[in-house]
């Protein structure tokens, strides 16, 4: 029978048909962070169990790490008592982890990747909804809460409900100034922030396939903004050359058959889906949120709704979005003038991310009202990034150049908004008071409309900043 | 009765309208900086509160005529975004004992699930006229059965859904799964071992 790779992983990993009728899966890997773990251990002792499978899980701390000063013990006790719960768990459990002076740690869906940890075809699962990420590689990849952090620490398996798989094909070429970003606003603007209930979201076509991991990254990391629990690509040979030589891939001839098995793993062609979405790369724009949440977008050129526009059912959501953003239905999203650009994020905090921004603001400088931070989303981004200079091509614009971890995404760490400061980020959730301050703005973009933002000191069409840089060169 | 069964539960209610109520709203980051989830329920939708208070609104969960209630009532894709439990938890630890709505979003569902605390979907106007009912009369008592997938309001009876493998672990008092998930951990190695890149391929 044909199947898709949902399907081959999901039966690869169930253990058996529990009495509620739910699978229970076994999670190749488990990767945790000083969140949303610390009262899972301690549910854990309070049963007398034991971590069943220490050597399939890995930590490392990201969310509430400072990205100023990170000499230990952190200014916030608070901080510095989760560090300190995280150290002890790992060390009483034997569990790897890569803590603040590791040369490996950063936010767990970038390093999980970097580090060759993350492999097609396993069941992936974290407690962090953006573990979403980890499918760009052909895994299933989810996010849970503490409690089933608890039972995969006590089992290395969860009872699951199944999902059903929508097959979302982008077919054609992103034009210039377009990126990985965009695609996934431009889904989920289209098939709502609820729209992938139930589903995992399968994500092909040629515009996949021409995808590097990192921008394919990106996408499956906002499949959860979407409502779909996991979304993954089909391994191929972007896939395999990615994970070749990586710390934790597997190496020499072990590498050849991981790679045949990785293939085999792929979705048949002719497999059946649930549902089935084409979209064209060709008609999509750059894309900015406007609203509360990460659906409420529209392309840069478009002007925003107005409550009268929206489908009946949405006008009360729009209304709520606009009068919380102090927006107008109609007036235009470029032109609106930002307080704060933050370049970083498990979505958009790799190199290649921070590379393009770079490229962007070479030689030009952060508009004079505009407070601009780059945040690489690991150690090891930020070394590279060094490496290449890119540090000093944000510096001298007028960027402050961080330490590594979550930072402004969800502002646990003294990364925050103030007051109601509008901000241009390349992270994941708009959410109301998402980035630190209750009654902060967030625009959601790609890293490249950001650099372009914080020159221009309000939303820019980044393709305009393109265009100028085609006719000096 | 043993808490671990659950099936049954009546009590007050406690509307709170809106669609795509984010757990950040419900729990707001700042207020999971901590190694317990003790202390969580002060904060429940904490600057919904605030910002409603600032204009001479009342937030449900600051409004006395829904002290005391046990049962939420919401719209669709409630609990979207974060996976962070802290935000089922606040709600248990207010006093919450279930949750009726259109729609939930599928990890705080699945949170919701391993805290014993069900959350039963019914179509968008029963969602709103149970709304409508509590807030014109907040003493009216909702008895819902998880088991029966119905919801009783002013002597009337409702259709309401909960999927069947969280029902069964509702009402045979399997929600809390590490146990069973550990019954047959032969079987898990088994599995484990079979796996290329456990056997090392």
């Amino acid at each position: 029978m044909k199947q898709t790779l949902l399907q081959k992983v999901w039966d690869n990993h169930a253990v058996r048909t529990l009495s509620t009728g739910q699978t229970q899966l076994f999670i190749g890997l488990h990767l945790i962070h000083e969140v949303t773990s610390p009262q899972a251990f301690d549910m854990l002792r309070a049963r007398g169990g034991t971590v069943a499978f220490p050597n399939r899980t890995f930590a490392t701390v990201d969310h509430i790490v400072p990205t100023l000063n990170q000499r230990r013990p952190f200014l916030d006790v608070l901080a510095e008592e989760m560090m300190s719960a995280l150290e002890q768990n790992c060390r009483q459990y034997g569990i790897p982890l890569y803590d603040i002076d590791n040369a490996n740690q950063g936010i767990v869906h970038v390093i999980g990747p970097e580090l060759g940890l993350t492999q097609p075809g396993m069941t992936i699962a974290c407690g962090d909804s953006h573990t979403s990420t980890h499918g760009a590689f052909g895994a299933i990849a989810f996010g849970i809460g503490t409690s089933q952090v608890r039972d995969v620490l006590a089992s290395q398996c969860l009872a699951m409900e199944p999902l059903k798989c929508r097959r979302i094909t982008v077919n054609g070429q992103l034009r210039p100034g377009v990126y990985a970003k965009d695609v996934i606003l431009d889904i989920i603007r289209r098939l709502g922030v609820k729209g992938g209930s139930g589903y995992a979201y399968e994500y092909g076509g040629d515009a996949f396939d021409r995808m590097t991991m990192e921008e394919r990254m990106t996408v499956c990391n906002m499949s959860i903004e979407g409502a779909a629990r996991v979304g993954y690509v089909n391994p191929d040979e972007t896939t395999f050359r990615y994970l070749e030589g990586r710390a934790f891939a597997p190496q020499g001839s072990s590498f050849a058959k991981a790679r045949e098995w990785w293939a085999s793993l792929a979705s048949d062609a002719g497999a059946t889906y649930d549902d089935v979405v084409v979209m064209d790369a060709g008609a999509i724009e750059p894309t900015v949120t406007w609203g509360i949440n990460p659906g409420q977008s529209v392309g840069v050129t478009e002007n925003l709704p107005s409550p009268s526009d929206a489908p009946s059912e949405d006008r009360a959501s729009v209304a709520e979005a606009l009068e919380f953003m102090s927006f107008r239905g109609g007036m235009p999203i470029a032109g609106t003038k930002i307080d704060v650009a933050f370049i970083g994020s498990c979505t958009n905090g790799r190199i290649s991310d921070l590379r393009e921004a770079a490229r962007l603001i070479k030689g030009q400088q952060v508009a004079k009202h505009v407070r601009a931070l780059v945040v690489p989303g690991s150690q090891s981004v930020r070394k590279i990034a060094e490496q290449e200079g890119l540090d000093k091509i944000f510096t001298a614009a007028g960027f402050e150049w961080r330490g590594a971890g979550c930072s402004m995404c969800l502002a646990m760490n003294p990364d925050q908004l103030h007051g109601r400061e509008i901000c241009a980020s390349s992270s994941n959730r708009n959410f109301k008071g998402r980035q630190g301050s209750p009654t902060g703005r967030t625009l959601l973009m790609s890293p490249a409309m950001v650099a372009a933002a914080a020159v221009a000191g309000e939303v820019v069409d980044v393709r305009t900043v393109l265009r100028t840089e085609e006719v000096h060169a | 009765m043993d808490p671990r069964f659950v099936d049954t539960i009546t009590g007050r209610g406690i509307p709170l309208r809106g669609h795509d109520i984010d757990t950040d709203r419900i729990i707001p980051a700042r207020f999971l900086k901590s190694v317990t989830f003790n202390g969580l329920e002060a904060h429940a939708f904490e600057d919904d509160r605030k910002q409603l208070e600032e204009r001479g609104q009342v937030h449900a969960f600051s409004n006395p005529r829904y002290e005391g209630a046990r049962i939420l009532i919401v719209n669709g894709n409630f609990g979207c975004g974060s996976s962070r439990e802290h935000a089922p938890q606040a709600l248990q630890r207010w006093g919450i004992r279930a949750v009726i709505g259109e729609s939930f979003s599928e990890i705080y569902f699945g949170n919701s699930v391993a805290l014993g605390m069900p959350c039963l979907v019914v179509s968008a106007g029963d969602a709103e006229a149970f709304q409508d009912a509590v807030e014109a009369d907040p003493k009216a008592a909702i008895s819902l059965s998880v088991g029966a997938q119905t919801v009783e309001l002013n002597g009337k009876t409702y259709q309401a859904s909960v999927p069947a493998g969280a029902r069964e672990a509702f009402t045979a008092g399997t929600w809390d799964a590490t146990g069973l998930l550990l019954d047959d951990f032969d079987q898990v190695r088994t599995v484990a071992n079979n796996l290329p890149y456990v056997s090392g391929f």
